[in-house]
């Protein structure tokens, strides 16, 4: 038992290129920190909008979104900058370790956003289960106000900033943007339909710029490098660093900054030490729970959004998982619809019955019980699910399923053929059901 | 009315344009107090927010760190999501369930400590992930199991 480890930067690394933490206000200002918020009160909205467009830098939240585009679409009115670090998608560790480790970055990028909107406040909403962050944010937060960087206009503006952390309490749909402006306005946590979108009616039914913690990080960095140099770093539509977290059966887990032009392979291997134990890997999921599975033979795909697309994915939130073959896929299927069901937040039918319907069928076939037209009545579920709700949770869970069920079919059908699991008792997704718990025989090599 | 809980709230409230916008914030600070959201711990949020009880409850029930029933003096939570799952956190709870001597779920016989399972805790390089008393401990092994619980036996409520 220990706390979070940190990896050693690589060369390239923007955001986080250093050692250990930097928490103190001294030691951000020693390495150049807050000489952007600084610089930039004398540039107009749309110098920084075109900054931002020209870094070609796209959001780190999971959506992919060009961030110059999303700050251009701000409406008029009293507004808002509202921080997403509610980091919930499975997999993602990314934010919270760029939390504990730059939070003055974030501070930073969250003055230069609400100057150039004409914002007076930042709403940062951080997941309630991160205590420990929400205190670093906010020993953070209390030393700029003491150094006058919070709460006064920096010189050359009038605008004056407040920053505040608003924890969340537990519900991963809350990183569904309209999601979490209903948990901010004090309802439950259930998304809405846009239009209006947040750029219009968001937080207290404002103007809303809401964007993720490492993409308002970010900013800072491209304002200090410029962004042609920012840029240059990148694949046909993705530009700049990704802080990639990495879990599952990796001999060296942990979230590494690459260069988007970076494989799966470079990350999982290079910096990951490949399998660990000297094991096979099965599969990998590229980016977060709800990216479709890949097969190892893409791991020489590049890290970036279009590339990891093109591939059958998503490149999501970053979040890569190693999968190696101890495991059942049944199993990790319905550990993965399990999570969908009990987050879906209930407002859509599509959603909240066919999440429910997928662990029901998914534990019916882990249980020998199913019958063969059972994994196509799965894939319908997914195609009656998929585009059909307000927001992408139900997605969230039938992209995935549907991948399972595309490369490991095979496996699917074993448990209701013999029935038997191809995986056997090794599998460590086993005596999570203990309900379940498997009479099946293993199948013979 | 308890003047500490009361000054709290309203301390939250003042941070936002709508006093409702504190209604997260006052849960939680509630059930620090009454260690879960008791009908007395509501009574006393709506009357904070001035938000009708019904509200209050409606919000509560929504989201995964609000207790509406009685929990012991501690609240183990174990991470079963995938990536904790790949590296061992079914041992894990496997352990906390044996030497606790109840099952994911369920409060341990002398109430001393309820074992929760939770969603993905955001600390999947580092599983398993167990937060106990919200907070965090990372790289955690069936062998970590017996020592902390022995550590939450004697020790008085914490969270």
């Amino acid at each position: 038992m220990q706390g979070p480890t940190f990896a050693a930067p690589r060369a390239d690394a923007i955001l986080l290129d250093f050692e250990g933490e930097r928490r103190a206000l001294a030691q951000y200002e020693a390495a150049g920190g807050w000489a952007q918020a600084k610089a930039a009160t004398g540039r107009a909205f749309d110098e920084i909008v075109q900054e931002l467009k020209d870094s070609g830098l796209r959001g780190r939240g999971g959506a992919g979104f060009p961030t110059g585009l999303k700050v251009s679409f701000i409406g008029k009115g009293d507004r808002f900058l509202v921080i997403n670090a509610d980091e919930s998608e499975p997999g993602t560790f990314k934010d919270r370790e760029l939390i504990l480790r730059n939070p003055h970055a974030l501070l930073e990028g969250c003055v230069i956003l609400c100057n150039a909107i004409g914002a007076k406040a930042t709403y940062i909403f951080i997941r309630g289960e991160y205590a420990t962050e929400a205190e670093v944010l906010n020993a953070a937060i209390e030393e700029s106000y003491a150094k006058g960087y919070l709460g006064k206009p920096l010189s050359g503006t009038s605008n004056a900033v407040d920053i505040y952390v608003h924890r969340g309490a537990g519900a991963y749909i809350c990183g569904e943007e309209t999601a979490l402006l209903s948990a901010l306005n004090g309802f439950r946590g259930q998304p809405t339909a846009k239009p209006p979108f947040p750029a219009v009616s968001g937080a207290w039914k404002s103007p809303t710029l809401l964007n993720n913690v490492e993409t308002v990080a970010t900013v800072p960095y491209i304002l200090a490098m410029g962004a042609q140099t920012y840029q240059a770093l990148r694949t046909e539509q993705t530009t700049g660093t990704r802080l990639m977290s990495l879990s599952g059966n990796v001999q060296r887990p942990g979230n590494y900054e690459l260069p988007v032009t970076a494989t799966y392979r470079d990350l999982i291997d290079g910096c990951g030490g490949g399998v660990a134990g000297g094991r096979t890997m099965k599969a990998f999921i590229p980016g977060g729970s709800s990216a479709p599975i890949l097969m190892p033979d893409m791991l020489d795909t590049q890290i970036a959004v279009e590339t990891t697309a093109a591939a059958g994915s998503m490149a999501g939130s970053g979040a890569v998982i190693v999968i190696d073959t101890r495991t059942c896929m049944v199993q990790f299927a319905l550990r993965v619809a399990d999570f969908y069901r009990h987050e879906s937040c209930g407002k859509c039918t599509p959603c909240r019955e066919g999440t429910r319907w997928m662990v029901e069928l998914l534990k019916r076939v882990e249980a020998g019980e199913a019958t063969m037209d059972e994994i196509d009545l799965l894939v319908e579920l997914c195609d009656r699910i998929e585009g059909k709700c307000l927001c992408p949770l139900g997605d969230a869970c039938a992209m995935p399923v549907r991948s399972y069920l595309k490369h490991f079919r095979a496996e699917f059908e074993a448990h209701i053929d013999a029935p038997a699991c191809p995986a056997g008792p090794a599998s460590p997704f086993g005596a999570l059901y203990p309900s379940l718990r498997r009479t099946l025989p293993v199948v013979p090599a | 009315m308890s003047d500490s809980l009361h000054d709290a709230i309203q301390a939250e409230i003042a941070k936002y344009p709508d006093r409702r916008s504190a209604i997260l914030a006052a849960l939680r600070l509630a059930q620090a107090k009454y260690r879960w959201l008791s009908p007395e711990a509501f009574e006393e949020v709506s009357r904070c927010i001035d938000l009708p009880v019904a509200q209050c409850v409606a919000v509560a029930s929504f989201y995964d760190m609000y207790f509406l029933e009685p929990v012991g003096e501690h609240v183990v939570e174990v991470c079963t999501n995938v990536s904790c799952a790949l590296v061992g956190a079914a041992d894990v709870v496997a352990a906390f369930e044996m030497e606790l001597g109840c099952s994911l779920g369920s409060t341990s016989a002398d109430g001393k400590v309820t074992l929760r399972p939770v969603e993905c805790l955001g600390g999947c390089g580092w599983g398993p992930v167990v937060s106990i008393d919200h907070r965090y401990h990372e790289h955690f092994t069936a062998d970590d199991v017996k020592p902390v619980v022995a550590g939450l036996r004697t020790s008085e409520g914490g969270h």
